[in-house]
């Protein structure tokens, strides 16, 4: 416990930890393809990894190999921003919002008047 | 030289048989038994003098972790050409078809993967027609 108190530096236990979750938010979303990956899970929730690639390479013109792309999904999932789910024999991705909230609470939207928004 | 002759591995030649004439359409054009197996191809009723397709016995130890390596990642073992996607799709829904994959606008193509119940994913992609 005492570990905790000095990496944390004053923070508590629960919201160093929620800070450790939110590291992995920051790197999964900081690259351009794993953006893309979460723009077309938006569009169609449950594909393939087949079907992400089509989608990446035919309309954003990404060509990374489909093992580069199941590398970027271990990250994805990893933070917590996709999930994934058995349908008959397939492999199916869903993004998964939650850990973005973490980044809005962090820093609220400010009004010109200082408020938060309402 | 000519292609001829395309196939797919199924796990069951004679309900293979039924879903690919019966449910997708295709004529039967070889049946030809060869002991505990059959020589099966089918072709398409808009090509039947064109390339046929083989419905191979997936009975060698290797094929069938490989197809559920495919099928696992969403990876189809053929595609098909057809006129149009939307048509298809709702034409093989009203059979009972399982499609993992809906109608999907990639640009120049829209495409769609459906299982074939024998162990397979199918894709079937439309070219759309340069305006």
């Amino acid at each position: 416990m005492q570990a905790h108190y000095c990496i944390s530096g004053g923070l508590t236990c629960k919201r160093a930890l929620a800070y450790n979750a939110l590291v992995d938010v920051y790197r999964a979303i900081a690259d351009p393809t794993r953006r893309a990956i979460l723009d077309e899970l938006v569009e169609r929730s449950g594909q393939t990894l087949f079907e992400l690639c089509a989608r990446l390479t035919m309309k954003h013109g990404i060509n990374s190999s489909r093992q580069a792309v199941a590398q970027h999904l271990d990250v994805l999932e990893a933070a917590g921003l996709i999930r994934t789910r058995r349908a008959g024999r397939s492999k199916l991705h869903w993004f998964e919002g939650s850990p973005l909230k973490a980044i809005a609470e962090r820093w609220p939207y400010l009004t010109d008047e200082g408020g938060t928004e309402k | 030289m000519r292609i001829n002759l395309s196939g797919v591995f199924v796990n069951d030649q004679q309900k293979a048989l039924r879903f690919y004439t019966e449910t997708l359409g295709f004529r039967l054009k070889h049946n030809i038994p060869l002991g505990e197996f059959a020589w099966i191809t089918v072709v398409s009723e808009e090509a039947p003098e064109g390339t046929e397709l083989l419905l191979e016995p997936d009975a060698h130890p290797a094929v069938r972790p490989f197809i559920s390596a495919l099928v696992e990642d969403g990876i189809p073992s053929t595609s098909f050409a057809v006129d149009n996607v939307e048509a298809e799709h709702e034409r093989l829904v009203a059979k009972g078809v399982r499609f993992v994959q809906p109608p999907t606008d990639l640009g120049p193509v829209i495409t769609a993967v459906f299982d074939d119940t024998c162990g397979n994913l199918i894709q079937i992609a439309q070219e759309k027609t340069q305006s």
